[in-house]
């Protein structure tokens, strides 16, 4: 039976309906200690003096630490902060001081007996305050600090991290065709990733030097590596080890408590310490999701087809660099959509503000300039009174077309949107109109969008995959992505079993990824897994075949070209009967009479990113991915006229993934794609004060889609083969989310009649948007 | 009336099995179970009753443990998510992929549990009232609702 297109139940189903399913956060040993932060209530100001006097008192303290010691900087792009603030803090919630206790009790007693005197400095509180002449530095030495990534370019006394840009075309020529323009302006807020396992993560330092460390990461050889790098340790005497990992959505693929536990070791002689954030401190002072604003104008034919587009892009990358550069990078490289636009102007700039910093997030930055291009794209349609989704289809990307970074589309590196949205305007029966008033005076909208997005990776990223044999002639199958929850332990044992044509319940997967034991993955982020680990346990499986053949072949007496391997057995292809089961060769084979040949067998494979190129600094001109899955999406809501309010009633989405392996679980993480686009559509943000403080640092203020909220979803799929994916798959892990928030605003603005241009769409925004805020004493 | 002023050993019905733990006035159910019992299963996600990951059963109701003092619990039988055993839940959420990174999922398959005993003939209302208590970040929900409709009488879906 094949194993591709089939609904495999995940191999680690029963472990997580039992409890016996183990992540990192329930490592919880009698020898270990406890550590924990106290964070700033400041976003931005002086730390004059700490006294840790009392805390070092109280029962059961072995350790109060605070910025000066060990005194580094951290950032995978720019080395700008400290994992202890020193001298000032920048943001509300960043570590200021952390103390090691035995137990989490006394832990938290002492961490409130620390004194911090602060002197308050003014807040840059908003990307408009972060680039206005007269903004207070955040970063006194920024144009000196060190960048890893050498494309960056701090512009000293500033607030300005990077500006990337993208030059396309000729923008004259385009405005000149056009014969209407358009503009917009829009605005996303910071948000949070909110996994439910919060960040943890436990360090020890042995005897010899050796550092343990296990956390609930996205990233474990970026742990290792980081450490090595920041605190001088050969990366071969760090071991990071991931077992499940409760949720992450690009928010654990950054080191952050990793170097807070090393820390707390080293400063008690290498016992093991444990430190896990609350709910508050994983939304507070853990990196969390970009802010952006943009300006678009875009210019098109009466015919409405794109001519020009301008954009510019301004990321809120908080009070550190973190990954934001990359996805200031992201954004503009991709900043088209999935339409053809042959004169590009494009601008993204990174800034510093008094905001929580920021990493990753499901879709890298691609949700922000979808949902700019998918407003754009439906201002566009209602000026020229066309059919929203007849516009996009006119401006389609295909085969032949380029990206605004000039590389070029095929069809295999994309896929058909045409037919996504097809199948799109088939399954929300566009054909019964986007707006229905109902006889109760309720109003039926939709509204759709079309997305895409790249890996964005380093140049070299990479995967390995090992595997070993058991005497039973079972495999064990070894790989560094770890099991963040899309299943990705089963899909790659699919394509394993569907290539050595075996039982998948005779493959084992080792579900932890061991930086010692794991052959290296870049990283569990960019939906990149199945692509990268699939093509490398496809050749994993080859070399394998290989092997058994080669030894099969002295036992059977013939060529390794004669046989062929099915069931876990090597066989003739001439006589399918004459063969001989794995478990006769896999740890060497033994003739009859005695004497043995061979030895254990061992399979590898390796899949390193071909083609990519950085973007050129003045035109933007490179290579950012291997492949742009893209698709169309749809929302369907009932807004109340009288109370401003909407409920959700569908959301859709048709994605053309190349191959779908596993089709409950490509539709499990588009739908949960969905669900938080929705999340980012109609309520999640971070919410400053005036002075920089974030005020929603709980689940009870900083809200989630709840059980019954969520629509009715229709998931599609196109499957046009990637040549170079394993059984022609791409990646879909994030995709779900891209286009809904757009979708979602495109069928509210239709529904009450005006510009929704700023997430998330509350009622209560509708009403002020609507009414200009009267009334409000009623 | 039952004083515990400090630090006592208390003998408490957890899964069907009698076990003795030392308990502080002040320790929550959950610490008790994950850091002195090593049942893990409850998970924390916020610890401020907003969440339901540390859902567990006392006298077959959804409690969450983050939010009740085990000495509250004196007396009561404790069910978590070990101590359920092939029950109808499990196999339903395994195979209506009830669950992506599976760290919500011990809390709703109590929930479910708890729910599919007291109200086997539920209606989508009581369904919604009931799971609203708990957070799930991977899955759409839809997964989680097939799951739960079933086992309950009356709403089996194929
Ligand atoms: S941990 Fe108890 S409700 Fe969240
Ligand atoms: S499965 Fe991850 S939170 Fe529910």
């Amino acid at each position: 039976m094949s194993q591709i297109g089939v609904d495999t139940l995940r191999k680690e189903a029963w472990d997580k309906v039992t409890g016996a399913a183990k992540y990192n956060s329930d490592r919880l040993e009698s020898n270990m200690l406890n550590a924990r932060i106290l964070t700033s209530p400041y976003a931005h100001a002086l730390i004059k003096s700490i006294d840790t006097s009392k805390a070092l008192k109280s029962d059961g303290v072995l350790a109060v630490i605070t910025g000066d010691y060990l005194p580094v900087l951290t950032g995978s792009i720019i080395e700008d902060r400290p994992p202890i603030a020193r001298d000032k803090v920048r943001y509300f919630g960043e570590p200021v001081a952390m103390v090691v206790a035995h137990s989490e009790q006394e832990v938290m007693k002492a961490t409130k007996l620390i004194e911090v005197d602060y002197e308050p400095l003014p807040v840059v509180n908003s990307i408009n305050q972060s680039i206005s002449s007269q903004a207070p530095l955040i970063h006194e030495n920024i144009g000196k600090y060190f960048c890893p990534d050498t494309t960056v370019q701090p512009r000293a006394g500033s607030n300005l991290l990077d500006h990337v840009r993208i030059r396309k075309g000729d923008m004259d020529r385009g405005w000149n065709e056009s014969d209407i323009i358009i503009d917009l302006k829009t605005f996303l807020p910071q948000s949070d990733h909110l996994a439910m396992e919060t960040r943890n993560a436990v360090a020890e330092i042995l005897p010899d030097g050796r550092v343990v460390i296990s956390t609930s990461s996205q990233a474990p050889f970026a742990v290792k590596e980081e450490i090595s790098k920041i605190f001088g340790i050969a990366e071969g005497d760090i071991i990071v080890n991931v077992p499940y990992v409760g949720g992450a959505f690009g928010g654990k693929a950054t080191v952050d408590l990793e170097f807070l536990a090393y820390i707390a070791s080293r400063a008690v002689g290498g016992r093991k310490v444990r430190i896990a954030n609350s709910r508050e401190e994983d939304i507070s002072s853990s990196p969390s999701k970009v802010g952006t604003e943009s300006t678009v104008k875009m210019g098109a034919t009466n015919e409405g087809i794109i001519k020009a587009l301008e954009a510019t892009y301004f990321v809120d990358c908080g009070a550190y660099a973190g990954t934001g550069p990359r996805m200031a990078k992201a954004i503009a490289s991709d900043c088209t959509g999935p339409y053809n636009i042959e004169n590009v102007h494009c601008d993204s700039y990174s800034v510093y503000t008094n905001h929580s910093y920021v990493t990753s997030y499901r879709g890298f930055g691609h949700v922000a300039f979808t949902f700019a291009m998918e407003r754009a794209m439906d201002k566009l349609a209602n000026s020229l009174n066309m059919d929203p989704l007849d516009i996009r289809m006119k401006n389609a990307i295909s085969e032949g077309d380029t990206l605004a970074t000039q590389a070029k589309i095929t069809l295999s590196n994309t896929g058909d949107l045409k037919a996504c949205i097809l199948k799109l305007k088939e399954s929300i029966n566009w054909e019964e109109g986007n707006r229905i008033v109902e006889p109760n005076g309720m109003i039926r909208a939709k509204g759709i969008g079309c997305f895409w997005k790249t890996s964005n990776s380093p140049i070299n990223a990479a995967s390995g995959v090992a595997i070993t044999l058991n005497s039973d002639g079972s495999i064990n199958l070894n790989f560094g992505a770890t099991e963040i929850g899309p299943g990705m332990k089963t899909t790659i044992a699919q394509i394993l079993a569907e290539k050595m044509k075996m039982d998948i319940d005779n493959i084992h997967v080792f579900m932890e990824v061991d930086t010692q034991l794991s052959p290296k993955h870049w990283k569990t982020v960019a939906s990149m897994t199945t692509f990268m680990v699939g093509n490398a346990v496809i050749k994993a499986a080859e070399d394998l075949m290989e092997q058994l053949k080669s030894l099969a072949a002295i036992v059977l007496a013939c060529t390794p070209e004669e046989l062929d391997v099915k069931g876990q057995r090597v066989y003739l292809k001439d006589d399918p009967d004459r063969g001989i089961q794995f478990k006769k060769l896999v740890q060497g084979y033994e003739y009859p009479g005695g004497s043995a040949i061979w030895g254990p067998i061992i399979g590898r494979g390796t899949y390193i990113m071909k083609h990519l190129v950085p973007l050129d600094l003045k035109t933007g001109k490179g290579k950012t991915g291997v492949s742009w899955t893209l698709g169309a999406q749809g929302v369907e809501i009932e807004y109340d006229p009288i109370r401003y309010t909407y409920r959700l009633l569908k959301a859709a989405t048709a994605i053309d993934v190349g191959k779908v392996i596993n089709p409950k679980t490509a539709r499990g993480l588009i739908m949960g794609g969905m669900s938080m686009g929705l999340g980012l559509g109609t309520r999640e943000e971070f919410i400053y004060s005036d002075n920089g403080m974030l005020e929603n640092t709980s689940l009870r203020t900083y809200k989630l889609i709840h059980f019954g909220e969520n629509p009715e979803y229709i998931v599609d799929f196109i499957e046009t083969p990637q040549i170079d994916g394993p059984f022609g798959a791409r990646g879909l892990a994030e995709y779900g989310i891209l286009a809904i928030p757009g979708a979602l605003a495109n069928a509210i603005s239709l529904a009450v009649g005006m510009d929704f241009d700023k997430l998330p769409i509350s009622p209560e925004l509708i009403w002020k948007t609507k009414t200009g805020g009267k009334y409000d004493s009623l | 009336m039952i004083k515990i002023a400090k630090a006592t050993v208390l003998n408490l019905h957890i899964n069907g099995e009698y076990r003795e733990v030392l308990v502080k006035p002040s320790d929550t159910l959950l610490y008790t179970l994950r850091n002195l019992l090593g049942l893990t299963g409850a998970k924390p996600g916020c610890e401020n009753g907003d969440c339901g990951a540390c859902t567990v059963l006392i006298d077959n109701r959804p409690i969450k443990s983050c939010l009740i003092l085990t000495v509250e619990t004196i007396g009561k039988r404790i069910l978590t998510i070990e101590g359920l055993k092939d029950v109808p839940i499990q196999k339903s959420f395994v195979e209506n992929w009830g669950f992506q990174c599976g760290y919500c999922t011990s809390g709703f398959l109590m929930v479910c549990h708890s729910l599919a005993q007291i109200h086997p003939n539920a209606n989508d209302h009581t369904i919604e009232e009931w799971l609203q208590s708990n957070l799930c970040r991977c899955t759409g929900y839809e997964e989680i609702e097939n799951a739960i409709k079933s086992i309950l009488t009356g709403t089996v879906r194929t």
